[in-house]
């Protein structure tokens, strides 16, 4: 199987933005950041980052999202943490995040305005904690 | 600590990050007995005490969390290259980089699995930060070379879950190519 060339690669994103056009496309004002420090990367960010990708895109919310990566929000015992940013809901920051806890968030969360009361971790680890 | 070889290279590519670089050239080299790893960065590096310091598991910039007392990224990848017989090469320059380099025996017994190097580099190339980035895939006599530059040029914004999942398939293609040639 030969690999995939940039032109490839622009071709596709071309066609897709043809479909992006025929459709009411709104604006990206909807962030997930998700924590990749070093507590992160062990706790299995990655993992989460791919799980949330894969959820957004299959609710059909690929256009009006994006992901993106930072480094430890202070909250390394309950990693892997994700920050939602989305208008009409408060920021929040959840912890303890797993495949199914990525689904939740989207489908509760972005869908359907609700908070997932059981992953909310708005303290910060007491070591970082500004003197 | 990390799991797999990708999670610490995952590390290291955000320290460079978190170091302010605006270029990150990786290298991976493999072989039938290992991997090996060069990172480089143009951020802030350290002088010559800072760079030893950084070893020290109960040693952090002081700056990005100010209370902190620990500072486990690289003492995780001296242990794990350790427990292979290998070391963590660092060389760093105050106001100019720091170049890592090291290598995973695959054949010691002890020695963590690769993980998803695909995977790892959609991470690693959606940094927040770097203009540039350039990974350089050596595997024998297959290689590849990946800018970030042409990516953002091809896709737009890599934030975006459209771009990630056409990043993904594109880096996925390079890998599997390799993997052939490897296998046959």
């Amino acid at each position: 199987m030969a690999r995939m060339t940039l032109d490839e690669l622009r071709a596709f994103r071309d066609s897709k933005r043809q479909d992006l056009a025929r459709r009411d496309v709104e604006g990206k004002d909807i962030q997930i950041v998700v924590g990749m420090g070093t507590c992160g990367i062990a706790a299995g960010a990655k993992l989460t980052f791919d799980a949330l990708v894969e959820s957004l895109q299959k609710r059909g919310l690929e256009n009006k999202v994006l992901v993106r990566q930072t480094g430890c929000m202070g909250l390394c015992y309950v990693e892997p943490t994700v920050e939602v940013i989305a208008p009409g809901m408060p920021t929040v920051i959840y912890g303890k995040m797993t495949k199914e806890a990525a689904d939740e968030l989207v489908q509760k969360h972005l869908v359907e305005g609700k908070l997932l009361d059981n992953h909310i971790f708005d303290r910060p680890a007491a070591d970082i904690v500004k003197k | 600590m990390h799991y797999e070889i990708v999670d610490f290279v995952i590390d290291i590519v955000q320290n460079s990050c978190e170091a302010g670089a605006s270029l990150v050239d990786i290298v991976i080299d493999e072989d039938r007995n290992g991997i090996g790893f060069v990172v480089v960065d143009d951020g802030k590096g350290m002088d010559a005490a800072q760079a030893a310091r950084a070893l020290d598991p109960f040693v952090t910039d002081g700056v990005k969390h100010p209370g902190r007392k620990v500072g486990l990224g690289l003492p995780f990848l001296k242990q794990a290259l350790e427990q292979v017989g290998e070391s963590l090469k660092i060389e760093s320059e105050k106001g100019k980089g720091t170049r890592l380099a090291f290598r995973f025996n695959t054949r010691n017994l002890d020695c963590p699995p690769l993980g998803d190097l695909a995977g790892m580099m959609v991470t690693v190339l959606c940094m927040p930060g770097p203009e540039e980035m350039r990974i350089q895939r050596n595997r024998e006599a297959y290689s590849y070379l990946i800018r970030k530059s042409e990516l953002i040029e091809a896709l737009g914004n890599l934030e975006e879950v459209s771009s990630l999942v056409l990043l993904k398939k594109y880096v996925r293609s390079q890998e599997e190519e390799g993997e052939e040639l490897w296998q046959g």
